[in-house]
């Protein structure tokens, strides 16, 4: 049984980061210096905390498998970052942003987390301003703020569509400028292939040169995995093509507690799978929502031009269903709204997989001038992709797995149960429950990663004794010899299919039954398949090049080998949850209108897979407990 | 379609151009795409399939660049390879495929490059010091929305290398100067502009890249459509800091 100490502080639930923060121990800044941190991943999560524990004085090294701290994923996200400053005066506060994280993740989310991320939303924006983000800009100099999916007032800051790729490079600027200094090591192109414990707790990692091939042994005396989420483990989906699970999955298998594994979002506006050959999916950002409208006809087998279509034979589903948030209705709904519209054989365009997001009325509203000035580099980027032009005929989009909510376990202070090993933005699983609201990752990301590890790391350092550690400690050894022979094995196998197929199996198998709606029997089929499939990669896979050298296709590999272990926990934990909440539906808990039911009194908890080496994961439990919000039913009618 | 590429493949120092034939491609791929199903029947067949370098395939990460038939990235205006589509190429083409080629970029294999040296640019100076805790409210210091737009229109870059493979210089100027517009049209970025574009432009220099004499090529095949006006604005920072303008070097404030 894993020892899940939540660690949350008591008292009112505003004071409760505050008495934290008093109650932390202090780190003398000569003892700083000598004590590392290692930290993996240069998303938003990782680029802020390697900066901000650098400045504080530890020695940090950073790695990341791209060429540059600059290209994680983060920087792809479009929309917006939420802050509750109540800049619009629209009755917006800390309370209202908090309220409505713990809503939108179905009641799933630890209230206490919740709380001090809409806390400290407002410094972010500080933060980030100061370090040269352009934020969207009112005529008289303000900083300006739009709606976002799920949303009644106007908290998100942006800058244009690429909102991510700004507080990236703000991140990104922060480390260099410590990079600049000496005083932070950055490992590009290295991939972290495991974690090293030694006495119990986390001392380093084992990484692979993916120049020369080389697997190198990396000691510290803590451990940061800022490495994002697993929805690559669909292989289609937003992620970027090299996003992996293999840290997070490797400190499972080390003894992390992995939590709500089956916590994965689709998100609603995606464009449509174009043929067999796709490599991945383009999110199309969710703030065309508030312009476009989303509809399907009202004929199974329509095939006629959207634009030949009559209104009255036009269903706008959204809006009939969820009249007071209409086209705005969150992420998991709209995604299911849209599967089952599909499901009845109303889907559009090629495979009939797919609804209309039509602006033409906007158009005719607001004037084509001013829909392009909102929307121009979206509308562009769908035309680039497919062709076609979206002012003269609606759009087609369709819901594709976009984020993950579960993640490793980690306390209040973000450290896993292995002490020493640290879990920040989405590779943790804490704050946003069973279902993330738009513009609140990279909120989650900057708020671990700037203001909540450098607060609570020093805690653990001080409070702990650290016996000396080598990379010749056996541990190191032992790890190191392991990921040889895991190599040497995948690429031994000379079998008969690519890397890919069998990745492209296992996604299929995983979106048809562990993706929008689950039923226990889909879930068993799924386990099942996963295993087989599992089996013959192990045995037929071919993996070409070498081991000494850049071979993309082994990277690859190692990938895949972990996704199709990850896949079988996120089945088994979707079949264990019997109830529906967030992104997590299960076909047998629906209300009659085909809502998520949840069942509080069993399942108000989260699940903590724990690893064993032999036989099955045994799950953990721990309980959510409610002191300022009180359960109900979401309701978005 | 069917196409004919030409590829570079490089293991090591030396490389050289390798012909393939594409079959039964289809307009709605991407050109990446396009190169992954190739790869499968490389591997498939033995071989080693093409490397090169991607990541988020939705033009914003700028990992992706490769020289198609002499232009980075390929016919598209403001579009990087990964977000270019085979409708844009005619059945029948022959398409010659290259990796960035300049001094500052070493080849690591066949189009992978090593764009290390722009990181080690912007840790010279593309920076604001600002300490994480240290910043003020932010609502404390407006921004006329003119120069925010502006700054932006700069910030867009994604340092994917694709000005420098396109100069004939081989210089980096267009990312170097995007970076000092962005940073030098915002309030907070004034106390250390002028020592920013004294030490980026110094330590492009050092990095092997060449100077800019004004051929614009930058420009024209930027994926982000960045000006080549930031250069202007750059080389103006630069002059004046020579000249001892400018905070932190005594001079006189702007
Ligand atoms: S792969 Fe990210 S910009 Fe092309």
């Amino acid at each position: 049984m894993l020892k899940l100490d939540s660690r949350i502080p008591s008292g009112p639930i505003e004071g409760k980061w505050s008495k934290r923060l008093q109650e932390v121990a202090l780190v003398s800044p000569a003892n700083k210096r000598k004590l590392s941190i290692i930290v993996v991943g240069t998303g938003l999560a990782g680029a802020s905390a390697a900066a901000s524990l650098s400045e504080l004085g530890y020695k940090v090294s950073v790695f990341t498998y791209n060429d540059s701290a600059r290209r994680a994923h983060s920087i792809a996200a479009q929309g917006g970052i939420n802050a509750a400053k109540n800049y619009q005066n629209d009755n917006d506060s800390v309370y209202r942003l908090f309220y409505e994280t713990v809503k939108g993740g179905d009641f799933r989310a630890r209230e206490a987390n919740v709380y001090r991320l809409a806390e400290l939303s407002n410094v972010i924006i500080d933060q980030c301003v100061a370090q040269g983000v352009p934020f969207a800009r009112e005529y008289g100099g303000q900083l300006a703020n739009r709606s976002f999916g799920g949303a009644l007032v106007s908290r998100t800051f942006y800058a244009r569509g690429q909102t991510g790729q700004q507080l990236l490079l703000g991140a990104y600027s922060a480390l260099m400028k410590e990079v600049g200094r000496g005083s932070c090591q950055i490992h590009n192109r290295m991939e972290m292939i495991d974690l090293v414990v030694v006495d119990g707790r986390a001392r380093g990692i084992i990484t692979r040169d993916l120049v020369t091939g080389q697997i190198e042994s990396h000691v510290a005396d803590a451990v940061l995995l800022c490495t994002g989420g697993y929805a690559n483990v669909f292989f289609l989906s937003t992620n970027a093509k090299h996003c992996n699970a293999t840290a997070i999955w490797r400190a499972y298998k080390r003894g992390a507690g992995f939590a709500n594994p089956c916590f994965t979002q689709i998100h609603p506006t995606c464009i449509p799978q174009a043929g067999d050959y796709q490599s991945k999916l383009t999110l199309m950002s969710e703030s065309l929502r508030n312009d476009g409208r989303i509809w399907v006809p009202k004929a199974v087998g329509d095939e006629r031009n959207a634009v030949d279509i009559p209104d009255n034979e036009r269903d706008y589903y959204l809006e009939r269903i969820y009249p007071a948030f209409g086209n705005l209705a969150p992420r998991d709904i709209s995604s299911r709204a849209a599967k089952r519209m599909c499901d009845e054989g109303r889907g559009v365009g090629p495979g009939k997989r797919g609804v209309y997001l039509d602006f033409s009325d906007s158009i005719a509203r607001l004037g084509r001038n001013v829909i392009e000035e909102r929307y121009g580099n979206l509308f562009e980027m769908y035309n680039r992709i497919t062709g076609e032009d979206p002012y003269s005929s609606p759009m087609r989009i369709y819901p594709a797995p976009h984020y993950t909510m579960g993640g490793l376990w980690v306390d209040y202070d973000l450290m896993s149960n292995i002490p020493g090993l640290f879990v920040l933005g989405e590779a943790n699983f804490s704050d946003h429950g069973a279902n993330r609201l738009g513009a609140s990752a990279l909120m989650q990301g900057l708020a671990d990663g700037y203001f909540v590890i450098p607060n609570t790391i020093g805690d653990y350092f001080a409070n702990t004794r650290l016996s000396p550690v080598d990379a010749n400690h056996e541990e190191f050894k032992a790890a190191a010899n392991q990921a040889h022979v895991f190599i040497d094995k995948l690429l031994s196998i000379n079998g008969s299919r690519t890397v890919d197929q069998y990745h492209r199996d296992l996604g299929m198998t995983m979106l048809e039954h562990c993706g929008m709606s689950r039923t226990k029997e889909s879930l068993t089929t799924a386990m099942k398949t996963v295993g087989e499939l599992r089996e013959r990669f192990w045995q037929d896979v071919k993996v070409s090049g070498e081991a000494c050298d850049i071979n993309q296709e082994l990277e690859k590999a190692v990938r895949v080998a972990d996704y199709f272990e990850l896949a079988e926990l996120v089945c088994r934990d979707a079949l264990e949850r019997e109830e529906s909440c967030g992104g997590h539906f299960r076909l047998e808990h629906q209300t009659p209108e085909g809502e998520t039911l949840r069942d509080d009194e069993n399942f108000a908890h989260v699940a903590v897979w724990e690893h064993q080496e032999q036989g099955p994961a045994i799950r953990n439990v721990e309980p959510l407990v409610f002191e300022t919000v009180k359960l109900a039913q979401r309701s978005y009618k | 379609m069917n196409l004919t590429l030409n590829i570079w493949r490089q293991k090591g120092k030396i490389g050289k151009f390798v012909k393939y034939q594409a079959k039964d491609v289809s307009e709605h791929m991407s050109f990446l795409e396009m190169l992954d199903v190739l790869n499968q029947e490389l591997i498939l067949k033995g071989e080693e399939p093409v490397h090169f370098d991607h990541d988020c395939r939705e033009g914003i990460c700028g990992t992706c660049g490769m020289v198609i038939n002499g232009l980075p990235h390929g016919p598209l205006k403001g579009t990087t390879v990964c977000q270019l589509h085979m409708r844009h190429f005619k059945d029948g083409q022959e398409i010659w495929i290259e990796p960035w080629r300049s001094r500052g970029f070493p080849i690591l294999k066949d189009l992978m490059t090593d764009k290390s040296a722009l990181d080690r640019i912007i840790q010279s100076g593309g920076f604001i010091t600002v300490r994480t805790g240290q910043a003020a409210k932010a609502e404390a210091i407006p921004v006329p929305k003119s120069d925010a737009e502006l700054s932006m229109d700069a910030a867009e870059c994604i340092g994917c290398g694709a000005c420098v493979a396109s100069c004939p210089n081989g210089s980096a100027m267009l990312f170097v100067a995007a970076k000092i517009t962005h940073l030098g049209f915002l309030p907070q970025g004034q106390p250390e502009r002028m020592q920013r574009a004294i030490n980026m432009i110094t330590k492009a220099e050092e990095e092997g890249f060449g100077f800019c004499s004004n051929y614009a090529e930058c420009e024209a095949v930027c994926p982000k459509n960045i000006s080549i006006s930031t250069i202007a604005r750059a080389n103006r920072d630069f002059i004046r800091a020579s000249f001892g303008y400018g905070a932190g070097k005594g001079g006189k404030a702007l």
